[in-house]
């Protein structure tokens, strides 16, 4: 029979393992997979694409780098296969949480377009 | 005398509105184009946001422009904190520092839901002649903007502000609501206020050109805010209120200009007050700040 001072033990193991299994891994991997089924209403746009590349350059780029290459700090690059291949649905789930513990900021306070505008360019292949 | 001060309150306008439309283009403006009412968007880690806040108004024989200096800074994802100077000029009397604020935002939930919770803690050690008009508590009133400075500057307050944020984005639009709690530390007793506000930019779309003029750049919205009494006197009696139309501009360059027109609903409201604000927001200040002093410890 397991003594409560175990079961604490174990739940406190579990909390620390779900905390760094969050931390750890992409976020696309982390994303429900019910959004995969949302539509990217402006795909293959041209004026979302550049519409876009405007708002990535205003919104994300001091983190992602010019053009989604990377900075600095902990943001990794998005322009990789799989950021092109993603469900546009996951990326716009990403946009809209954020991840409050690896620094990525919510962006719920674009309008829904903006945010599809983004992704149309992110997914867009060089 | 008076029309000394009104010129340099006129002077201090012209410079703030000059240097905003002349600032080199490093980063953007924050959102929203509220000035009392709090959404639950925080402040980017690793950014400050500078911004003005000013009021004027003429509640009795002279005007006068209460400014508050904000510095805002992304702590964490979850965790925005801001350091406030407040300083006022009145015309036919004297320009003074009235004080700081130091408050604290807390994210309560880490993802974005139909309502979103933010609690926020402040300390404020000012003194009576404030005019910053930051929040609306108790039974604030235009009384409280006549006085002398010399006297009523004498008035110390060091106070602890808890206010519940929710905030929600329903297409497009920002709706949020603050529930407000303010105690002086020393005596008084618990005042309480309110502010809500909706807003939306005036076009959901980006265009695809940087602009100055497109209509996404726009906000506009509407703000109420007021007291609702003390602890041991609560409800409207003796209260202040007003309905304040609210809109903003985000120039290409990233300043973000505001402006409001703020209508007393009440006997004890001011009648007319006119809030307008500068901000902007420099991307990844820490990350530049913390470079900065390890180049130059580096350095022999």
């Amino acid at each position: 029979m397991k003594t409560p001072l175990s079961i604490s033990a174990l739940a406190w193991c579990c909390l620390l393992a779900g905390m760094a299994w969050a931390r750890s891994g992409s976020l696309v991997h982390q994303a429900p997979s019910r959004t995969e089924a949302r539509i990217n209403p402006l795909a293959g746009q041209e004026s979302a694409r550049r519409a876009g590349a405007k708002l990535f350059a205003r919104e994300c780029a001091s983190c992602h780098g010019l053009n989604g290459a990377g900075g600095e700090g902990k943001a990794p690059p998005l322009r990789q296969p799989e950021i092109y291949n993603a469900a546009p649905g996951t990326l716009f789930w990403i946009l809209r949480n954020g991840s409050l513990t690896r620094g990525m900021p919510s962006f719920a306070h674009l309008p829904e377009p903006q945010r599809w505008q983004i992704i149309t360019w992110l997914q867009a292949r060089p | 005398m008076q029309m000394t001060c009104n010129w340099r309150i006129r002077q201090r306008v012209l410079i703030v509105c000059l240097t905003a439309l002349f600032w080199p283009p490093i980063a953007r403006g924050g959102e929203g184009p509220f000035f009392v009412t709090y959404t639950h968007q925080m402040e980017e880690p690793g950014n400050l946001e500078i911004t003005t806040k000013n009021v004027t108004g003429k509640p009795g024989d002279d005007r006068f422009l209460g400014s508050a200096l904000e510095f805002e800074y992304g702590v964490k994802g979850w965790w925005t904190s801001e350091m406030y100077l407040d300083g006022q000029a009145t015309g036919g009397d004297s320009t003074l520092f009235t004080g700081y604020r130091w408050e604290n935002r807390f994210r309560l939930l880490p993802r974005e839901h139909w309502i979103n919770p933010v609690l926020y803690v402040e300390f404020e050690n000012i003194n009576g002649a404030d005019k910053t008009l930051l929040e609306v508590v108790g039974t604030d009133g235009k009384d409280d903007l006549t006085g002398p400075n010399s006297e009523v500057r004498a008035e110390k307050k060091r106070e602890v502000e808890v206010k519940l944020i929710l905030g929600s984005y329903f297409k497009g639009w920002t709706i949020a609501e603050n529930f407000i709690a303010e105690k002086n530390v020393s005596h008084a007793p618990y005042e309480f206020g309110y502010a809500v506000g909706v807003s939306r930019p005036l076009a959901l779309v980006a265009r695809p050109a940087r602009c100055n003029f497109c209509a996404e750049n726009f906000q506009a919205g509407v703000e109420l805010y007021g007291g609702l009494g003390t602890h041991a006197d609560f409800g409207l009696s003796q209260t202040s209120h007003y309905l304040a139309p609210t809109a903003a501009w985000t120039l290409a360059n990233g300043v973000r200009l505001s402006a409001s027109p703020s209508f007393g609903l009440t006997d004890t409201s001011a009648r007319f007050l006119l809030r307008f604000g500068v901000s902007y927001e420099f991307d990844q200040f820490g990350r530049t700040l913390g470079r900065l002093f390890r180049n130059s410890g580096g350095t022999p």
